[in-house]
């Protein structure tokens, strides 16, 4: 009988563990991951796309699923793996569902690598005509394509003139320093902020260069990853001439 | 014989001497920085300068200004200014440019920071000659501009400058922190604001305001958001709840003392608002000022510095305007513990200078420095937000007090939030303290604040937080953090450890010659 309870006991606490393990595993849809509440715990599967710099043992990322996007804020990472985090790499992340200023990411990740896994590059999703409406949250995070935006002026306060980007929001910084690039562009009519995050693409990048040479009235397509800060601010990777017609 | 004396003593003294000449505060392969005579006029030097403004675009005006007009008074000295936003990566930077021999000249940072700077290779300068320096020293007779004596620096805010025994930083700016208050919202709940906060008043109506209407939506706010309570500098929170209840931080030394019993009670108290969601962080939700201004924060926690950005009417907004929701605001000192003895952090800008192989470059870096301690520089960045000047000799000018009496004359320049959050720091300087400096205290200060962090991402990751959490917490910040490789006292710096390498050998090499010699007179006794 004691043999007997024994190895009855001995089963529950192996399934119970199994599924304590399988819970800490299972992952995640994107659309399981979209109905996850804040600050609960996530687990996707899932490409990167983009990385910002490393710094402090940490790591941003922008990835992408054939289902879905993921920001992936300040992941624990090494200087030596943040080198394997090319784009197309499968990862699998661990962390907590967040939102910052409107940003749902995911926070203190770890991850890992999937090895041996086909790489994906997600295609720039056109949202052009979804700019303005409620749908367009649907996409967060995607990488996605702008057609036709025309480069709108923006203004320093208490300074003369018009300007086609600023370096920060405010013109505060400079060339040659690790400022973000601020621009305005408009279609249908609503203009929108976007950005070059200097981690992203720095002054060595071509969507760096191709911004700090936009002209207003300039009309360009864009490409970029559809961040959110107090509303959209996506985070450009490409500037190029809009394509003719 | 003699020639063998004669070299060993030469040995002996050559060690000495280059040692003290090259020992004290240079970097690898500096020579020792001594002020020279007169400043070589017919010179040209280039210096660099890091500056950290708030992202605000009339502090950066202001420093290109205050380049001009110096590099005006010294046309043989040209200032390149390099921009940073961040402290943490002008520090991050230097460490770089230590190990690779190219800090800046002049540099805007915190004690904390110079701290690990010196344990390098000594390559921050120690100002005390400097300052002292009849010519080119505070008010000294050869400057060619109207600078402060040391007298005219306000005395407290020059000793947050000194490690160990000397002085490694001058004062730029000085700031504390305000908590900015959405009086509208505290009245609507049915308080009054008493003249001082204390945190069981801040904690009561934070917890009054997470009440909902049937239809999901805040009573005090009819939106779906609401945060009564936010904190942008949780390091600062911890320091100062710590400091108002004279529990334990760090010692003088570098001994960690945060990992306390009263450190967890306030843990434990904080985690209880962070789980009724009443209290959040700047880390997990966003900048307090965009809360406070869409009516979804009653008590926003910030820099003084930071007053530009907080009221409806502000000059500096981060929110579309359909967002915002007016209010009548008030800029208070943060929570105490006890009113009748307020305690409250100084913080702000400070500047260092490294060291170069020219000593004439070291001093066109320090005339620079100087220079931005005149009123004209002083004044003027003070006025770009909730900052006070550091010298005595610019509060009492005639233009700061004019600055100031005229509060509210509009929303820029006289900005009521913005002036109210500077005589806040300037009537409670009395009331400020600074955390010791040590190396290491950057890292202490790091993890101060990552304790409310976890504690209030925990509760609201509905994870347990009690007294086995809590030791863990600790066990993890000691070892995020490396506190158990925190020195006491410090490490000697590299010259002291030079000096003694030195006088070793010296003995060493005496030693070695008293022996010989008695053996060769052995040797000679025998054959005698």
């Amino acid at each position: 009988m004691k043999k007997t309870f024994a190895a009855f006991l001995a089963m529950v606490m192996l399934l119970v563990c199994g599924m304590a393990a399988f819970a800490e595993t299972a992952v995640m849809t994107h659309e399981e991951y979209v109905a996850a509440e804040l600050d609960t715990p996530v687990v996707v599967e899932t490409y990167v796309q983009a990385k910002q710099g490393w710094w402090n043992d940490q790591i941003t990322v922008y990835c992408q699923s054939e289902d879905g996007a993921y920001f992936v804020y300040n992941m624990a990472c090494t200087q030596e793996d943040a080198e394997k985090l090319v784009p197309g790499t499968k990862i699998r992340v661990t962390g907590f569902k967040g939102e910052w200023s409107g940003e749902v990411e995911i926070m203190d990740g770890t991850f890992e690598i999937i090895e041996g896994a086909e790489p994906f590059i997600a295609e720039a999703f056109d949202v052009t005509a979804l700019l303005g409406t409620e749908e367009l949250i649907a996409h967060q995070n995607e990488f996605v394509s702008f057609k036709g935006m025309t480069v709108e002026p923006s203004t320093i306060k208490d300074v003369e003139g018009e300007f086609a980007f600023l370096y920060n929001w405010d013109g505060s910084g400079a060339e040659g320093t690790d400022s973000d690039l601020y621009f305005n562009v408009s279609v249908n009519g609503q203009t929108y902020n976007f950005v070059i995050e200097y981690y992203l693409c720095g002054a060595d990048s071509d969507a760096y260069k191709a911004v700090q040479n936009l002209k207003i009235g300039d009309v360009v397509d864009l490409e970029g990853f559809l961040y959110w800060y107090n509303g959209v601010q996506a985070h450009i990777t490409s500037v190029v001439p809009a394509a003719a017609e | 014989m003699r020639n063998m004396k004669k070299a060993i003593l030469l040995i002996a003294f050559t060690v000495l001497v280059s040692v003290l000449l090259t020992g004290c505060h240079g970097a690898k392969n500096m020579t020792t920085f001594e002020i020279p005579e007169t400043f070589d006029e017919s010179k040209h030097y280039e210096i660099t300068f890091w500056a950290k403004n708030d992202t605000n675009k009339l502090q950066t005006d202001i420093y290109k200004a205050s380049i001009e007009s110096f590099q005006a008074l010294y046309p043989n000295i040209t200032v390149n200014l390099r921009l940073y936003t961040d402290y943490s990566r002008i520090y991050n930077d230097v460490i770089t440019n230590i190990a690779t021999g190219t800090t800046p000249n002049v540099c805007i940072t915190y004690p904390d920071h110079i701290a690990t700077y010196l344990t390098g290779n000594e390559c921050v300068v120690a100002l005390d000659s400097l300052m002292a320096d009849a010519k080119y020293g505070l008010g000294g007779s050869e400057l060619k501009f109207d600078g402060p004596t040391r007298d005219e620096i306000i005395p407290q805010f020059l000793k947050e400058g000194i490690i160990g025994s000397r002085q490694y930083a001058l004062p730029y700016m000085r700031s504390t922190e305000a908590c900015y208050v959405n009086k509208t919202f505290v009245e609507k709940l049915g308080f009054t604001l008493p003249e001082n906060l204390t945190w069981d008043f801040v904690w009561e109506v934070s917890e009054a305001a997470m009440a909902k209407n049937e239809d999901g939506l805040f009573t005090v706010n009819d939106q779906k958001v609401m945060i009564p309570f936010i904190y942008k500098s949780t390091d600062n929170m911890m320091i100062q709840m710590l400091r108002q209840l004279n529990a334990p931080y760090s010692t003088d030394l570098g001994e960690i003392q945060i990992f306390n019993d009263t450190t967890e009670s306030i843990l434990m108290e904080i985690s209880e608002h962070a789980a009724t969601r009443a209290f959040s962080t700047f880390k997990i939700s966003s900048y307090p000022a965009n809360f406070l201004n869409a009516g979804q924060c009653i008590f926003a926690v910030d820099s003084t510095a930071g007053a530009t950005w907080m009221g409806t009417e502000a000059p500096l907004l981060d929110i579309p305007e359909d967002q915002l929701v007016a209010f009548d605001i008030e800029v208070m000192n943060v929570p105490q513990y006890d009113t009748e003895n307020p305690k409250m952090i100084s913080q702000g800008p400070s500047l260092c200078i490294f060291n170069k192989d020219d000593p004439g470059e070291v001093l066109a870096s320090w005339l620079f420095t100087q220079y931005m301690l005149t009123n004209e520089v002083q004044i003027a960045y003070a006025g770009t937000e909730g900052y006070v000047p550091v010298t005595e000799k610019a509060q009492s000018s005639f233009e700061y007090q004019d600055y100031l009496s005229r509060r509210g004359e509009d929303n820029e320049t006289y900005y009521p939030v913005k002036i109210d959050a500077s005589l806040l720091m300037i009537e409670n300087v009395g009331n400020t303290f600074v955390t010791p400096v040590f190396n290491g205290s950057a890292s202490l200060r790091n993890a101060a604040g990552q304790m409310i962090e976890n504690v209030t991402k925990s509760v609201r990751r509905r994870e347990v937080v009690d007294e086995s959490y809590m030791e863990k917490l600790y066990a993890d910040m000691i070892s995020l953090y490396r506190l158990e490789n925190v020195e006491q006292g410090g490490p000697l710096p590299t010259a002291s450890r030079l000096l003694i390498a030195a006088l070793i050998l010296t003995w060493i090499l005496m030693a070695a010659y008293v022996i010989f010699g008695a053996i060769k007179r052995k040797k000679l006794k025998i054959s005698d």
